[in-house]
């Protein structure tokens, strides 16, 4: 066992596109360095991520969109966490997301974004800096 | 709900909030539990005398079989008399990376968005038997959060992970059809702890022979005063859950007129103050035992200057010293 108690990371895809390659990948990696991940599975909605975030007790929340309906629905995801007071949770995300859009993402407290071709220690490295100074707002990853 | 307990909360904090109905103290609960914590074993012994209302209901059969499918519709055929449900279900944490991937929920959207169900995810983190470390503690923790019925499903089994007939008042052992010749997967273990069984996939070429088997093998076995059923599930078209329900709701009747509720759960009882007692001289062990001081006196006792023995007699000393 590489650690003790693993950390629990939640992997959503919310919205509309089926597209689940990325959010599986992703998934796998985890589980290899080390977490314990719940995979919910393709078409959540902001609730449903909350929820599952709420009753699993998550440390992070990746959220994995390829539909370009990010900036409509990451507010409400954001929103729905807040409502259940789970303001501890770090929340990144991985898709295709527009450059231009990234500084408004980030205001609204999503960590870190990670576009196509991201090498998954990417995503690792930057869970691992997270709980290591999880309350510092800090600049991890780069988007592309 | 808008609470803001820290991860830091005390345990205290967390079963007040938990009594309260908070869902994020409960979840918050589960996870100090789950991590071991010292006040979080203060935090049990208070709540214990909150517990043994709900009705622990336990889903086991190999990888594949329905049991996330099938708990799903027993969570909403429980939802619709207006019982509320607790979720238990556990995966395997990988052996060689300490990480697990917890898919459950995959199987369980139609459930989300009820605030009558709650629904947590566990890995075994390296323990054997189809349950992990603390999932006796989680179910207690449900049920004192008020839940009427809690399911526990158990990882994808083989034939003898039996742990969950300890835990679960009424025990579901699911198969399903063309698993190898007669009835490979649930043969001698499993088959013997099923208060039900359930034949999932019922719609295949092949269920009607496992039932009879099932029932030939059922009828091999010694007389017991609850006669096992047979039932048949399909469990993604909700085919059979309601039977299986009424099976259920039977079984526990039994088990109440009977003296086999109370037998049953002193025997589990037994069984948690040793896993209890276990689990801390575990921890406690690892914790005297581990460190640079102790490197050299391994490696004192390999070049035979001490000897295990009288090592070990020092070590048992200072873990009941310290209680």
């Amino acid at each position: 066992m590489a650690q003790r108690h693993p950390l629990r990371v939640l992997i959503a895809k919310p919205g509309l596109d089926g597209h689940d390659r990325g959010a599986k990948i992703i998934a796998r990696a985890l589980r290899d360095a080390g977490y314990e991940v719940i995979y919910t599975g393709i078409r959540q909605t902001p609730e449903m991520i909350a929820e599952a975030a709420l009753q699993e007790d998550v440390d992070a929340i990746g959220l994995s969109i390829l539909s370009g309906a990010h900036m409509t629905l990451f507010p409400r995801i954001i929103e729905e966490l807040r409502k259940r007071g789970l303001h501890d949770v770090t929340v990144w995300a991985g898709g295709i997301i527009p450059a231009a859009d990234v500084p408004k993402l980030r205001e609204m407290g999503i960590r870190a974004i990670f576009g196509p071709g991201s090498p998954t220690a990417e995503t690792i490295e930057f869970l691992r800096q997270m709980n290591a100074e999880p309350a510092a707002d800090q600049s991890v990853a780069t988007p592309r | 709900m808008t609470t803001h307990l820290q991860r830091t909360a005390s345990a205290d904090e967390l079963a007040s909030g938990l009594l309260a109905g908070d869902r994020l103290a409960l979840t918050r609960l589960i996870s100090a539990v789950e991590a071991g914590r010292d006040d979080a074993r203060e935090a049990m012994r208070c709540l214990f005398a909150k517990t043994g209302k709900a009705h622990v209901v336990g889903v086991t059969g190999p990888p594949g079989c329905g049991k996330s499918t099938l708990t799903t519709r027993l969570a909403l055929e429980y939802r619709a008399h207006g019982e509320t449900v607790g979720i238990v279900a556990v995966d395997p944490t990988s052996p060689y990376t300490g990480g697990a991937i917890l898919g459950d929920r995959v199987r369980m959207m139609e459930l989300h968005g009820d605030p009558g169900v709650f629904m947590r995810s566990m890995a075994t983190r390296g323990v054997m038997g189809g349950l992990a470390r603390s999932t006796l503690d989680v179910v207690l923790l449900l049920d004192a959060f008020g839940k009427d019925v809690v399911i526990i499903e158990t990882v994808g089994v083989g034939q003898d992970e039996v742990e969950i007939a300890r835990a679960a008042d009424t025990t579901l052992v699911v198969g399903v059809p063309n698993l190898g010749d007669d009835i490979q997967a649930i043969k001698a273990g499993i088959l013997e702890i099923a208060d039900i069984l359930v034949v999932n996939k019922a719609d295949v070429a092949g269920a009607d022979r496992l039932v009879a088997d099932l029932r030939t093998m059922l009828q091999l076995g010694p007389e017991r005063g609850w006669p096992t059923p047979i039932q048949q599930t399909v469990a993604i078209e909700g085919t059979g859950v309601r039977e299986l329900v009424e099976h259920i709701a039977l079984h526990r009747a039994y088990l109440q007129e009977s003296r086999t509720w109370h037998l049953r759960r002193a025997d589990s009882a037994r069984r948690q103050v040793r896993a209890i007692v276990e689990d801390r001289v575990q921890r406690r062990l690892e914790q005297l035992t581990t460190g640079a001081d102790w490197e050299s006196r391994f490696a004192s006792i390999a070049a035979r200057e001490e000897d295990p023995y009288s090592v070990a007699e020092e070590v048992l000393r200072q873990v009941a010293h310290d209680g």
